[in-house]
């Protein structure tokens, strides 16, 4: 079936607005648009100083056709805990939801402290991530979710380093450690997953996490017409896994039905550029790949649905 | 007026309880704590109808009533010197963001090296986030500013952060007699907080938007021109809040026998009590000693300075505060307020009382009546100690 853009726009509900200034291809924009669009008007949001921020609500402009709130770069979760105290106190919690946004830094770095306590707490909020794996709106340095071998301007490749010398911090796996009820990671290639992962989220009182793969063009260095494909690869490899958690439990991931290699993911990014140069960069992408299949092994990726997990209906192709 | 034999932590705690906030937020700090402890006990209690947030930083702490309040909600948070420089970050941004948010500080030095006791370096080194800054003499102005802060920060006129500071220790550590209003007369002062705006799904804002150069200082001169009104809200305020509770309790500046002083004890907070004591001594013995209390310190009172002080010989700024590498930023403030005019009072700057240092009546005298007085003076540095590789 195919759509016109007037469909679409329809169907996003204008409230997260076109005509922001974010970088064509933004993977973060697409994210925060499907967020939206699966949370409805009823709800609140903060979000973090950074890119989505900057872009979104340039006096007098703003994007956003909900009440949304911009502190500061540490504080999304705080800021959003007291809205949720607010709301908790005038009796208006749970018909108004609450989501806190940030980017990967303002989430696994630098608001990591506000995050924890949110979690601690317990509220009533779901904190949604982009993980663009760098501080893009710094112009690209690294973060703690800065995947490994990724040049960065602050973890540049060069004559004695390979990039990022850290693999990813395993966010998710701290937030379950919380005994957050519900944690999911997601990405914009799946929106039907996105949307669901986001609903279901909502539908379930307490705190909430996810964690969405949003590709940045401009720090990845990719074409910008490629943003969904590169998401999508980074899923096949087994690189981002698509999963969900309840109280602790692993209950469903997105299975790999043939396992794409991780160099197909890494040859159109920039950012491994340097990684296809030589022959010891072939022996660091055979280190990524280790980290691929330790993941599909971890995960159960390429499992068949009756064995380890819960079975897995996709609602995409 | 029945007055109650209470600690300043429970005195401030009731005045806050009274005002009814309905978020609050703090994380624990020494000398600060006890306030927060005892609205603790009154939410669990349920006399206190409130969600009370306990969080990781006082970063947070700052951040959750900011939230709160950016939901129309009335809020409150305590806070000292390092928790007080965690939030700095935060209050700029409440500020900015125009939300009331009333606070106490409870005044504490600030490390290196580590000291728990009282100065005011904390509340000064916030001087210019945007944030009304009050200064209490005793429990009974911490409770009744309290109120006051309120009615100023909600002010539509106004709508700025209220920071009201007690001297760490001597103060709300200190048991005195202190009246705590009726629900009903707070009531009636105090109206209901009346949000301009609000998150509120019923009618999105968007809040915390980027300012490019071509508007951020417009934001700035609106808060200033905020700060002005407030200079003449704050006497009003304080006119009625004795209209309803009959006392005297707050303005800019409070002058102490100063009609034919020719030397101005200057300073701000628990001092003051000292300073009135020493200056009654001193007109004992003949001499014409006044004393010039700010209880604003933002807005800074220039003019209400002047009227008060204009006439005194000689000015002594006694603070509990030094700006590194100058001198005591009140001392620069008062001066400033003088500039250019003739006459004007000779104004010494006093370094007095750093991290809990006694500042006895005996040494107030001694300044009053010594003639010259370095720029700044520390009061009462040790001879026995020595300073490594420092000249006296």
């Amino acid at each position: 079936m195919s759509r016109n853009i007037r469909d679409v726009e329809k169907a996003l509900d204008h409230t997260f607005a076109s005509g922001h200034s974010a970088c064509s291809g933004c993977g973060e924009a697409l994210g925060a648009r499907l967020v939206l669009r699966a949370a409805g008007k009823n709800v609140i949001l903060t979000t973090a100083t950074g890119c989505l921020e900057v872009f979104s609500a340039n006096y007098p402009y703003s994007s956003w056709g909900v009440p949304w709130i911009h502190s500061l770069f540490e504080n999304s979760a705080a800021v959003a805990s007291g809205i949720e105290a607010a709301l908790r106190v005038t009796g208006k919690l749970g018909k108004t939801k609450v989501i806190a946004q940030g980017g990967d830094g303002a989430t696994a770095d630098i608001g990591f402290g506000a995050l924890s306590g949110m979690f601690d707490r317990g509220h009533d909020i779901l904190y949604v991530c982009y993980d663009n794996e760098a501080y893009m709106n710094t112009g690209v340095q690294r973060s703690g979710l800065t995947p490994y071998d990724a040049s960065t301007t602050t973890s540049p490749a060069g004559k004695e380093a390979w990039g990022n010398p850290r693999p990813k911090k395993d966010l998710p796996q701290i937030v379950v450690a919380h005994g957050v009820p519900y944690v999911a990671t997601a990405s914009v290639a799946y929106p039907h997953d996105l949307d669901r992962k986001v609903k279901k989220a909502l539908s379930i009182h307490g705190p909430k996490y996810i964690q969405v793969h949003v590709p940045c063009p401009l720090g990845w260095r990719h074409d910008s017409a490629l943003t969904i494909d590169i998401a999508e690869l980074a899923v096949k490899t087994g690189l981002y896994p698509l999963v969900e958690f309840e109280n602790g439990k692993l209950v469903a991931v997105r299975r790999i039905p043939k396992k794409v290699p991780v160099e197909e993911y890494l040859k159109p990014q920039g950012r491994f550029a340097h990684l296809f140069r030589s022959e010891e960069g072939r022996s660091q992408i055979e280190v990524i790949q280790v980290m691929a299949d330790a993941n599909i092994e971890r995960y159960h990726l390429m499992a068949r649905p009756e064995t380890e997990v819960e079975p897995w209906s996709p609602t995409e192709a | 007026m029945t007055q109650r034999f209470i600690q300043g932590f429970r005195a401030v705690a009731e005045a806050t309880a009274l005002s009814r906030p309905q978020v609050l937020s703090a994380y624990p700090i020494t000398p600060q704590t006890g306030i927060v402890e005892e609205l603790a006990q009154m939410v669990a209690d349920g006399t206190l109808k409130a969600e009370f947030v306990n969080v990781e930083s006082e970063h947070s702490a700052a951040s959750v009533v900011l939230g709160a309040s950016a939901t129309g909600v009335r809020v409150y948070t305590a806070t000292t010197s390092q928790g007080l420089l965690l939030m700095n970050e935060v209050l700029y941004n409440i500020a900015g963001m125009r939300l009331p948010v009333v606070l106490t500080c409870v005044n504490r030095a600030v490390s290196a090296p580590i000291n728990i006791w009282n100065d005011q370096q904390d509340s000064i080194s916030v001087r210019d986030a945007g944030i009304l800054q009050l200064y209490a003499e005793n429990n009974q102005e911490g409770v009744d500013l309290l109120i006051q802060a309120y009615r100023i920060a909600e002010d539509h006129r106004i709508l700025l952060p209220v920071m009201v500071c007690m001297d760490g220790y001597i103060l709300p550590h200190a048991y005195e007699p202190v009246d705590i209003p009726s629900q009903e007369a707070v009531d009636s002062f105090l109206p209901a907080y009346d949000p301009l705006y609000r998150l509120d799904p019923d009618n999105p804002v968007s809040m915390g938007a980027l300012a490019e150069p071509d508007k951020y200082l417009e934001t700035r001169y609106m808060i200033h021109k905020a700060m002005e009104s407030a200079l003449k809200l704050i006497p009003q305020v304080a006119a009625q809040f004795q209209a309803t509770f009959g006392r005297a309790t707050g303005g800019l500046v409070e002058s102490y026998r100063m009609e034919d002083a020719e030397v101005a004890l200057v300073t701000m907070g628990s001092l003051a009590a000292t300073l009135k004591e020493t200056a009654d001594e001193l007109r004992a013995e003949g001499r014409k000693v006044g004393v010039v209390r700010l209880i604003a310190y933002r807005p800074f009172p220039a003019q209400e300075l002047r009227r008060t002080l204009g006439k005194a010989r000689r000015a002594l700024v006694l603070e509990k505060a030094i700006s590194l590498g100058s001198e005591g930023p009140l001392a620069l403030e008062v001066k400033a307020a003088f500039h250019g005019l003739s006459p004007a009072p000779a104004i010494a700057s006093c370094v007095a009382g750093l991290g809990g240092r006694d500042i006895p009546v005996e040494t107030i005298k001694r300044l009053a009546s010594q003639p010259s007085l370095a720029s700044p003076e520390f009061v009462d540095l040790r001879a026995d100690v020595e300073l490594e590789g420092v000249e006296r």
